[in-house]
């Protein structure tokens, strides 16, 4: 503690060096802590799948329908728990340039398979008793302001009505939440049988499935069940995991973890080189300063001690300044609901700030040890005697 | 061994190698320094000077002999053990001042004391009291850059005698300094030498720099060739 106003001063004495030096820091972790969150938000869907899910899609794409009588075919295979179907319903209200996630579901099943979404049984028997009644997301009734028993006129941008009309009406039976916060809840849930019924194309056809197994183990024999079922049908399926699909629906925006490490470690490497040099030219001045300190009695593992804190002191100061901005303006784009129903999950975690503050004490001890070591193996006289 | 020898060189040699070629630099010095003295050390460049108060101060070390320090062999002290006796037992004062830039007068003076076991107050009042004695309490708080040469000198001696070191080695101290402000520095020394009983080693060049002091050794290619006494 009392080298530390000694830390201090000698880390202020070029206000200029200091800034810059800051700065390229700051820039490094600014980018750590925004491109970190945008991975965790990619990675949250990965991270938070269910290990007893599976996911059935058509094998030609996801996009392509399958027929709604493998619902009850695939819910006979030995293994199956629950099984569930969706349809992905291009929604949007009022507004179709701000898309939303909206599906038409089988609303008991739907809940068996997604068990971690919580929703009061008031809710549920409205839900369940309401043709037109829709189920809400936190997140997207927090977005939109809705409660329950609002009127809320649903549109679609693949499908439309008999009479032309892309909007649907439908009215919130509830709002649902999920155990875990980092889960998604920002989509809605309608009746699957109000869409059916309404729209004019894509009857008895269903988006994918969804099921859960009696164990996790029978996964991959459940999945090869199904499939084969299927084989040589109009409509071939292909079953994996949640997991598995989820993270093969990230990769085909590109490997986005690889972009995102990639760009982090073209910062880190180049601030490893900045900052580097600036520590080095700042002892390197400091050269007769340390020899004087020496002789008065300062030891060498003393110097070295100073130094290397100087050093992570650095990389604290624009560090956690990158972090910190890094949070907020986080906070600040996840406040537009555009944003939030894209990215969910776009947050500055406790794991991202942990990490960050490793690099930074990495980066300090990285940059600080060559400088430290010379400062402790500096021959005093010849130092003296040079300045 | 005499109770008032504080320093005895027995035997001392140092060389170094530079190429292919070994310098000496002495062969076979042997000194006392009793308690209490001011000695001056004179000779021309090169004669070693500074490397004698360098190995006086346990910064450089012999090649062959023995330093005692009140009876102890600091010449074979580690590293960091000697770093220790320095601080123990040692105060530099340098021809350049050497002081810390970023730091105030106040804050100089306290380097030494960061190495002792001593809090916030104690340091404080040690720091007041070496800066009186140099006539320097009024600017305490003055960087060095706000200093002339004279003061950060005498900031220069404060920060030497504010651990109350057995002995004070000056190298050069009024080597860069107009003659008003080396004699008021020179004074000082005297007055810690007389009032103090602090035992200095003073390398200069300047004869009359040497007269404050009460014994002048004239060193010549490593051999002290002549003794002066103060009248």
């Amino acid at each position: 503690m009392k080298d530390l106003y000694l830390i201090y001063k000698n880390l202020t004495r070029n206000k200029l060096r200091l800034f810059l030096t800051c700065f390229a820091i700051f820039i490094a972790f600014f980018l750590y802590g925004l491109l970190g969150a945008l991975k965790g938000a990619f990675d949250a869907g990965i991270e938070l799948s269910a290990d007893d899910r599976l996911i059935v899609v058509n094998k030609i794409n996801f996009t392509q329908p399958l027929p709604l009588a493998y619902f009850n075919k695939v819910k006979a295979i030995e293994g199956v728990k629950d099984v569930s179907h969706a349809n992905w319903f291009g929604a949007y209200f009022q507004d179709q340039r701000r898309p939303m996630v909206g599906m038409a579901v089988d609303p008991e099943t739907y809940l068996q398979v997604y068990s971690e979404l919580q929703l009061d049984e008031a809710s549920l028997q409205r839900w369940f008793n309401d043709r037109q009644g829709m189920i809400v997301g936190e997140a997207m009734a927090t977005t939109y302001g809705w409660k329950v028993g609002d009127r809320v006129p649903i549109s679609s941008n693949i499908f439309s009505q008999a009479d032309g009309s892309h909007t649907w009406d439908m009215v919130v039976s509830g709002i649902f939440t999920a155990e875990d916060k980092q889960l998604d809840t920002n989509y809605l849930l309608f009746h699957y049988k109000y869409f059916i019924e309404t729209q004019t194309f894509g009857s008895d056809w269903i988006g994918w499935m969804v099921l859960t197994t009696d164990d996790p183990a029978l996964n991959e024999q459940v999945a090869k069940a199904i499939d084969a079922l299927f084989a040589n049908s109009s409509s071939e399926t292909e079953t994996s995991t949640e997991k598995a699909f989820n993270k093969a629906f990230i990769e085909q925006i590109g490997s986005i973890g690889f972009i995102l490490t990639s760009v982090v470690m073209a910062a880190f490497f180049t601030i490893l080189l900045i900052v580097g040099n600036a520590m080095f030219l700042a002892i390197r001045e400091r050269t007769r300063e340390i020899a004087v300190m020496k002789t008065l009695g300062f030891t060498a593992t003393r110097v070295f001690r100073l130094v290397l804190s100087e050093s992570i002191l650095l990389s604290l100061l624009g560090g956690l300044s990158g972090i910190l901005v890094a949070y907020y303006t986080l906070e600040a784009v996840t406040s537009i609901p555009q944003i939030r129903s894209i990215l969910p999950n776009l947050l500055l975690s406790k794991e991202i700030f942990l990490q960050a503050l490793a690099y930074m004490l990495g980066l300090g001890l990285i940059t600080g040890f060559v400088p430290a070591f010379r400062a402790m193996r500096l021959n005093t006289v010849q130092a003296l005697t040079r300045g | 061994m005499n109770d008032q020898v504080l320093f005895e060189l027995k035997g001392i040699s140092k060389s170094f190698v530079k190429g292919k070629q070994e310098i000496s630099i002495f062969k076979n010095l042997n000194m006392s320094i009793n308690k209490g003295d001011f000695l001056a050390i004179m000779g021309p460049s090169g004669s070693g000077k500074t490397t004698l108060l360098n190995m006086l101060g346990g910064v450089d070390q012999p090649t062959k002999g023995d330093l005692l320090f009140g009876g102890d062999n600091i010449s074979r002290y580690s590293e960091s053990k000697l770093a220790q006796w320095r601080a123990d037992h040692v105060g530099f004062i340098f021809q350049f001042y050497n002081l810390m830039p970023m730091l105030t007068a106040a804050r100089n003076v306290e380097l030494p004391l960061l190495l002792k076991n001593l809090n916030r107050s104690q340091r404080k009042k040690s720091i007041e009291t070496a800066l009186k004695l140099v006539g320097l309490e009024e600017r305490a708080k003055h960087i060095p850059a706000e200093l002339s040469g004279g003061q950060q000198q005498r900031v220069a001696i404060a920060r030497a005698i504010v651990s109350d070191p057995d002995i004070l080695l000056c190298d050069e101290p009024t080597g860069d300094l107009d003659r008003k402000t080396a004699v008021e520095i020179l004074e000082i020394l005297q007055l810690l030498n007389s009032e103090f009983n602090k035992t200095l080693v003073m390398v200069t060049h300047d004869p009359e720099a040497a007269k404050y002091a009460s014994q002048t050794l004239h060193l010549d290619k490593g051999e002290f060739v002549e003794q002066e006494l103060a009248v």
